[in-house]
C-alpha cells in the first residue's frame, strides 16, 4: 500500500508542523486517513478483523506520537478499532445465528484456546447483546472477558469456518471490511455534523435576555450561539479574546455579522463582568475520562470565576473530543507551550537577554502554554451530541465508544 | 472613636503601629526612626503630624526627608524607577495664570459637578437638602469631646452643645445660613459655596485642632511661633481659630457626620446632570459610540480626538494654570499612568499653580484658592476620572487651604501650602513606599518565586531592593492586553539582572504551580477589604487563591478609601475601546479593523476591577502589615486624625 504510505506521511508531518487546527479537523482528516489504509489493507481469509485492527493500530500509532497533545487522533484510532471489533462481532453473531447457535461445534478445537476455557455460548450471547442492544450494566460487567475474547472467537470463527463453509467465508470477508468502512464513513458524517446536533439543544440552554460568556473561539460555540439565535432569542454574549491567539476577535466578528449583541472584553476583566453573566459556554479540546476538560488557555481562570459567582459553566463537545484516558498532570503532559514571539517582540528584548555572560541560564523566560486543564468539579455540563451529561457521567459515556482493549493504542512488543 | 476621644490627651505622638511590623531589619524601623532622625518636629508618620514652624524663607528647608535611615544607601531622592513625577515637566510654569477665572464668571456651578465625587460633599453640604443622617447621637458623643477640649468654642456657641434631633440641627443650619447671608449679598453662588466649605473645614479643623491640640500641644492650625512642645498652649490654639475665622467656626459638628458617607459619584447615565457639566467642561469630550449598555453610568469618551485641539488651546487658557493643564493634557494622552505617578504630577502641578497664584482684591486667600484648586480638578476629571489616591490628596490639599490661618500673609499661606504638599509627597507616598518595602522584604525567603501582575511601582521597589539585599528569588511577570505594562516592568527587572518569567493572564493557572507568593500592588484598598486595582487582579488572586498561594497588596495607606464597593461595575473607568480591537504586532489579529461601524458589536475596555476580601492573605502598608479586616481601623482611625488633615 505505497500509495496509502504517502497519505499517511503528509498527515504526520501536518501533525508534526501543527498545520491542522483545531480538533474536529483533526478527527475528520485522521477518520479519513484510516477508511483509507482499511480499504487498501489487503485482508487475508484468516482473521481479518485482526489483520485490519493491526493495520489501523501501526498508523494510529505514528499518528498520536506525531501530537501526543492533540487527542483527537488517539480517539479516532480508538474508535475506529471499536468499529472493527463491533462489526465483527456483529457479522460472528450473525454467522452463528445461521449456525444455529452451535456453541458446543465452535469450541470444538479446545487446545486452540486453553487459555480462554470459559469462552462458551454465554460470551457470544454476551457479545450478541453488546451489538444488538444498547449497553447496560450486565455487558458492562462481561464486557472484559468478552473484548479479550473477540479476536479470538473471530479468528477461531473464522478458521472453523474457512473448514466448513469456504463459500460463507468469502462474503463474509468482504463484507467485514465494507461495514467497517461503512461505520467510518458513518463517524466522519457525525464529525462533520456534531455542530449541528450539538446546536439543536440550544433553545434548551439558552433563555431570553440571557448574558452568556465565552473566551476564544470555537465553531461548536459559534453554531450553538447562532442556532439559539435563530430559534428568536435575543440575548447577549461577552466574549473574551482569548490571548494569546485572539480568536475571541474572530468569535465576535462572526456573532456580530449573524446578528447577535456582542461586547469583545479583555481576559482580564472576566472577574470582573461574570457578576453580570448568566452562563458561560466555551468549547474544548478534549474532554477526558474523569469529567475534566482541557481546554484553551485561560478558561480554568473563567471556570473558577464561574464557581465563585455561581454561573452555570457549560462546556460543549463533539464526541470525537471524548478521550477514554484518565489525566495525570494534564496541565503539563498534556499540554503544549507555544512560541514566545506571540507575547514578546524578540527585538524589543534583545538588549535584556544578555546571552553573552556565559554565567548561566537566561534571565528571562517566556512561557506561552496552549491549553488548561478545568477539573470536573467546575464543570456544571457538557452538552455532546448525544444529549447534556455531568462530568461525572463521563466516563460511562466514553464507554459506549471505545473498548477497553484499546485504550492503550501501543502494540505490545509481541504483537497484539 | 469618639468614646475614646477625651482620653486622648497624651503629650507625646506615639507611633501607633497596626498589625504586625517587621523586625528591625534596619535599625530604624519605619516611621518611628524618622521621628528620631528628623527634627522633632519632623516629617514623621506619627499619628499626629506636626507641621514644622514654616516661614517662606525656610520653605524648602522645612520639607527634609529624612534620608539617613530609611533610604537605602546609593538611591537618590527618587526612588527606583518606579515614579515619573516628571518634576522637569513641571519645572517650569510660564507665568501665573490671571486669577480672574472661571471662578467668577461660571454662575456660580463649577463646582457642582466637574471635579469627580468630592463635588457631591460639598453641594450635599452646601444646600441642607439631604436627609441628615442619625447625627444625634454621634453628635451627643461628639460635643463633650469638643467641649471639653474647646472652652473657648463653647462658651463662643453654647447653644449648640445640648442639641437633640437632626431636624433641630437642620434649622438651626438654615439660620445660620441666613444670619451670614447679608454678610455676603453679592457674592455668586460658587463663592459662598466655597466659603461654605472653607467654613466647614475651618470648623474641622477647629475641632481637629482642639483635638491635636490636646495630644501633642501644636495642631496643624498652629501658627510659626507656636511650639509644638507645650501642651498647655491649647488654650490660644482654640482661640486663634475663632478669631482668625469669624463666622465658620461654630458650626455643628454634625456635618462632620454626613461628610463620612462618601458622597455618591457621578453618574453619567443621568441626563440632566451630563448636560450641566458637559456646558462647563473644558476638554470637549465626544462620546464614544457603541457603548456597553452595562456601563451606561460610567463616562467613555472618543479617545486622543482632543489633544490637539487642546495643545493648541495651551496658551489661551485662562482659568487653568499651565502646569495644571500640562499634566491634565498627559492624562488625557496616557503619558502618566499609575496611582502614585498620577498623584504626585497632580500635586506638583497644585504647588506650582499655588505658587504663582496671587489673591484677587476683595476675595479671601482660603476661599479663592479652594476655588480655583476645584477648577483644577474639575480639569483632571475632564482629561481623566480621579483616582481614589488623588481624591484623598485632594482633600488633603483643601482642608490644609481651609485651614489656613487667616492672619498670614498671602505668602506665608501660600508657602505653608506648598510646603503641605512636598509633606505629603513625600510622607505619604515616597516614606510610604520605603516602610512598606522593607516590611514586604521580610516576607519572601530564599527560593521563592514570586508573582507580580500588571507593573506597581511599590512591588518593583521591593522587588529591586530583595535583588539587592541578595536575596535569591525568581519573578514570574504576569501581564494582559492592552496596556501590557507588564513589559516595561520586566525590562526593568532584567536590566537589573533579576531573573524574571514572563507570561500573561490566561496562563495564570499554568504558572501558577511553581509559585509561591504573589505580591500585588493596588489602585485603592476601600473599607470592605475590596482591593481596586488594575484590571485582571482579581483574576490573579482568585487562581492564587484557587492554589493556595499567599496574596499579598502593596498599597499605601493614603490610598485606602472609606468607601465600599462588591463588584467592578458599579464604579469603575473605561479606557480606550479602540485599543482592544488592535492587537500590536499581530497584523493576522484583524478581524475587527471597522468595528465601530458595526451596531451589535462592543469593545469594552475596563481599567480596574475589585477583589473580593477574601483572596488577599495581607496587606502591606505604611503602617504595618494588615489583614483585610484590618482596612476600616486604618481608614477610620488615621484617616480621619491625621491622614487628610
Amino acid at each position: 500500500m505505497p500509495d496509502v504510505q504517502v497519505l499517511v506521511n503528509e498527515f504526520l508531518n501536518n501533525l508534526k508542523k501543527r498545520k491542522i487546527e483545531g480538533s474536529q479537523a483533526t478527527a475528520r482528516q485522521t477518520a479519513e486517513l484510516l477508511r483509507s489504509v482499511i480499504s487498501q489493507q489487503r485482508v487475508s481469509y484468516t482473521n481479518q478483523a485482526g489483520a485490519l485492527m493491526d493495520a489501523v493500530r501501526a498508523v494510529g500509532e505514528q499518528l498520536i506520537a506525531a501530537n501526543p497533545v492533540e487527542l483527537a487522533v488517539g480517539n479516532i484510532v480508538r474508535r475506529v478499532l471499536h468499529i472493527i471489533r463491533e462489526e465483527n462481532i456483529s457479522l460472528t453473531t450473525a454467522a452463528i445465528a445461521g449456525l444455529g447457535v452451535s456453541a458446543v461445534s465452535d469450541d470444538d478445537d479446545d487446545a486452540e484456546r486453553n487459555d480462554h476455557p470459559v469462552l462458551s455460548a454465554a460470551s457470544l450471547a454476551a457479545a450478541a447483546r453488546s451489538t444488538l442492544r444498547p449497553p447496560s450494566l450486565q455487558t458492562l460487567l462481561e464486557d472484559v472477558p468478552d473484548s479479550a475474547a473477540v479476536p479470538h472467537t473471530s479468528s477461531s470463527g473464522g478458521d472453523s469456518d474457512g473448514k466448513s463453509r469456504s463459500a460463507d467465508k468469502s462474503s463474509r470477508t468482504r463484507k467485514l471490511k465494507h461495514d467497517v468502512i461503512e461505520a467510518v464513513n458513518e463517524l466522519i458524517q457525525d464529525i462533520t455534523t456534531c455542530y449541528e446536533q450539538i446546536a439543536e439543544q440550544a433553545v434548551e440552554h439558552i433563555h431570553q435576555n440571557e448574558v452568556i460568556l465565552t473566551l476564544g473561539s470555537s465553531r461548536t460555540v459559534l453554531e450553538f450561539l447562532c442556532a439559539a439565535k435563530e430559534k428568536k432569542r435575543s440575548f447577549r454574549v461577552f466574549v473574551a479574546e482569548g490571548a494569546p491567539r485572539y480568536q475571541g476577535h474572530l468569535l465576535a466578528k462572526e456573532l456580530v455579522t449573524r446578528g447577535l449583541q456582542t461586547t469583545l472584553i479583555t481576559d482580564s476583566a472576566v472577574f470582573a463582568m461574570i457578576s453580570r453573566v448568566n452562563m458561560v459556554i466555551v468549547g474544548a479540546h478534549a474532554v477526558m475520562a474523569n469529567g475534566g476538560v482541557i481546554a484553551p488557555v485561560g478558561l480554568n481562570m473563567v471556570a473558577l470565576a464561574a464557581q465563585r459567582h455561581a454561573v452555570p459553566f457549560v462546556v460543549l463537545a463533539g464526541t470525537h473530543k471524548l478521550c477514554p484516558l484518565y489525566p495525570h498532570n494534564p496541565e503539563v503532559l498534556l499540554n503544549e507551550l507555544r512560541s514566545p514571539s506571540e507575547l514578546l517582540d524578540f527585538g524589543e528584548f534583545s538588549d535584556c537577554m544578555d546571552f553573552g555572560n556565559g554565567t548561566s541560564s537566561p534571565l528571562l523566560h517566556v512561557v506561552n502554554p496552549t491549553f488548561d486543564y478545568v477539573p470536573p468539579k467546575l464543570v456544571s455540563l457538557f452538552i455532546t451530541d448525544t444529549g447534556g451529561h455531568n462530568p461525572s457521567y463521563m466516563y460511562r459515556l466514553i464507554a459506549d465508544y471505545y473498548s477497553a482493549d484499546d485504550l492503550v493504542v501501543q502494540r505490545r512488543p509481541k504483537g497484539s | 472613636m469618639e468614646a475614646r476621644r477625651p482620653s486622648r490627651a497624651v503629650i507625646d505622638p506615639k507611633v501607633r503601629h497596626v498589625g504586625f511590623f517587621a523586625p528591625a531589619a534596619n535599625p530604624l524601623p519605619g516611621p518611628s526612626s524618622t521621628l528620631l532622625s528628623g527634627s522633632p518636629a519632623g516629617n514623621s508618620l506619627s499619628p499626629v503630624m506636626i507641621p514644622p514652624p514654616r516661614h517662606p524663607s525656610d520653605r524648602s528647608p522645612a520639607v527634609p526627608v529624612p534620608d539617613t535611615g530609611l533610604r537605602r544607601q546609593g538611591s537618590d531622592h527618587v526612588p527606583v524607577g518606579s515614579y515619573n513625577p516628571s518634576e522637569s515637566l513641571l519645572s517650569s510654569s510660564p507665568a501665573p495664570s490671571s486669577p480672574s477665572g472661571r471662578v467668577g464668571l461660571a454662575d456660580g456651578e463649577f463646582s457642582e459637578e466637574s471635579d469627580g465625587w468630592y463635588r457631591y460633599r460639598r453641594s450635599g453640604s452646601g444646600t441642607y437638602d439631604l436627609p441628615l443622617p442619625d447625627t444625634a447621637p454621634e453628635k451627643a458623643l461628639d460635643n463633650p469631646g469638643k467641649s471639653s477640649a474647646a472652652p473657648v468654642l463653647e462658651s463662643k456657641k453654647p447653644a449648640h452643645v445640648p442639641e437633640k434631633s437632626g431636624k433641630a440641627v437642620v434649622e438651626e443650619q438654615n439660620e445660620l445660613q441666613s444670619s451670614s447671608k447679608p454678610l455676603k449679598e453679592k457674592t455668586t453662588k460658587a463663592e459662598r459655596r466655597a466659603l461654605q466649605e472653607a467654613q466647614r473645614a475651618a470648623k474641622a479643623a477647629a475641632k481637629d485642632g482642639n483635638k491635636s491640640a490636646a495630644v501633642s500641644g501644636g495642631g496643624p492650625l498652629s501658627k510659626p511661633v507656636k511650639q509644638p512642645s507645650i501642651k498647655k498652649d491649647a488654650p490660644p490654639v482654640s482661640l486663634s481659630i475663632p478669631a482668625s475665622d469669624k463666622k465658620g467656626s461654630d458650626r455643628p459638628p454634625e456635618k462632620e457626620r454626613k461628610k463620612d458617607v462618601p458622597p455618591p459619584r457621578m453618574q453619567f447615565d443621568d441626563k440632566s446632570r451630563v448636560e450641566k457639566a458637559k456646558r462647563r467642561a473644558v476638554v470637549n469630550q465626544t462620546e464614544a459610540r457603541n457603548r456597553v449598555e452595562l456601563f451606561r453610568h460610567l463616562p467613555q469618551y472618543e479617545h486622543g480626538s482632543q489633544l490637539p485641539d487642546l495643545e493648541s488651546k495651551f496658551f489661551q487658557h485662562d482659568p487653568v494654570h499651565p502646569a495644571v493643564y500640562k499634566v491634565g493634557l498627559q492624562y488625557l494622552a496616557g503619558d502618566i499612568t499609575g496611582g502614585n505617578a498620577r498623584c504626585i504630577a497632580m500635586l506638583r502641578a497644585f504647588k506650582e499653580a499655588i505658587e504663582d497664584y496671587s489673591t484677587p482684591p476683595e476675595k479671601s486667600l482660603a476661599r479663592d484658592l479652594t476655588a480655583k484648586i476645584s477648577s483644577y480638578v474639575s480639569f483632571f476629571t475632564e482629561c481623566r476620572p480621579l483616582s481614589i489616591s488623588m481624591g484623598n490628596a485632594i482633600r488633603f490639599i483643601k482642608s490644609r487651604i481651609a485651614n489656613l490661618p487667616l492672619n498670614l500673609s498671602e505668602s506665608e499661606a501660600k508657602a505653608a501650602v506648598c510646603s503641605d504638599i512636598e509633606r505629603f509627597i513625600n510622607e505619604k507616598i515616597i516614606l510610604a513606599d520605603n516602610v512598606i518595602v522593607r516590611h514586604a522584604v521580610t516576607k519572601i525567603r530564599d527560593g521563592d518565586v514570586l508573582l507580580t501582575y500588571g507593573s506597581s511601582c511599590v512591588v518593583e521597589m521591593f522587588l529591586l531592593y530583595a535583588h539587592e539585599m541578595g536575596k535569591q528569588f525568581r519573578v514570574v511577570v504576569v501581564d494582559s492586553r492592552p496596556k501590557l505594562e507588564g513589559q516595561a516592568l520586566l525590562r526593568r527587572l532584567v536590566a537589573n539582572g533579576l531573573s524574571c518569567t514572563y507570561s500573561h493572564i490566561n496562563a495564570i493557572s499554568y504558572i501558577m504551580h511553581e509559585v509561591t507568593r504573589v505580591f500585588l500592588g493596588a489602585a485603592s484598598v476601600l473599607s470592605n477589604g475590596t482591593v481596586y486595582s488594575r484590571v485582571g487582579t482579581a483574576s490573579v488572586a482568585m487562581v492564587a487563591h484557587a492554589f493556595r498561594v499567599p496574596v499579598i497588596i502593596c498599597c499605601e495607606a493614603y490610598k485606602f478609601h472609606e468607601r465600599v464597593q462588591l463588584d467592578s461595575i458599579c464604579s469603575n473607568e473605561l479606557g480606550d475601546p479602540d485599543v482592544i480591537a488592535k492587537v500590536p504586532g499581530r497584523m493576522d489579529v484583524n478581524y475587527l479593523n471597522n468595528w465601530s461601524s458595526k451596531e451589535n458589536l462592543q469593545l469594552l475596555n475596563l481599567m480596574y476591577d475589585a477583589t473580593p476580601s477574601d483572596y488577599i492573605s495581607m496587606i502591606i502598608t505604611d503602617y504595618g502589615m494588615i489583614p483585610t479586616t484590618s482596612v476600616p481601623v486604618i481608614v477610620r482611625e488615621y484617616s480621619r486624625e491625621h491622614l487628610f488633615v
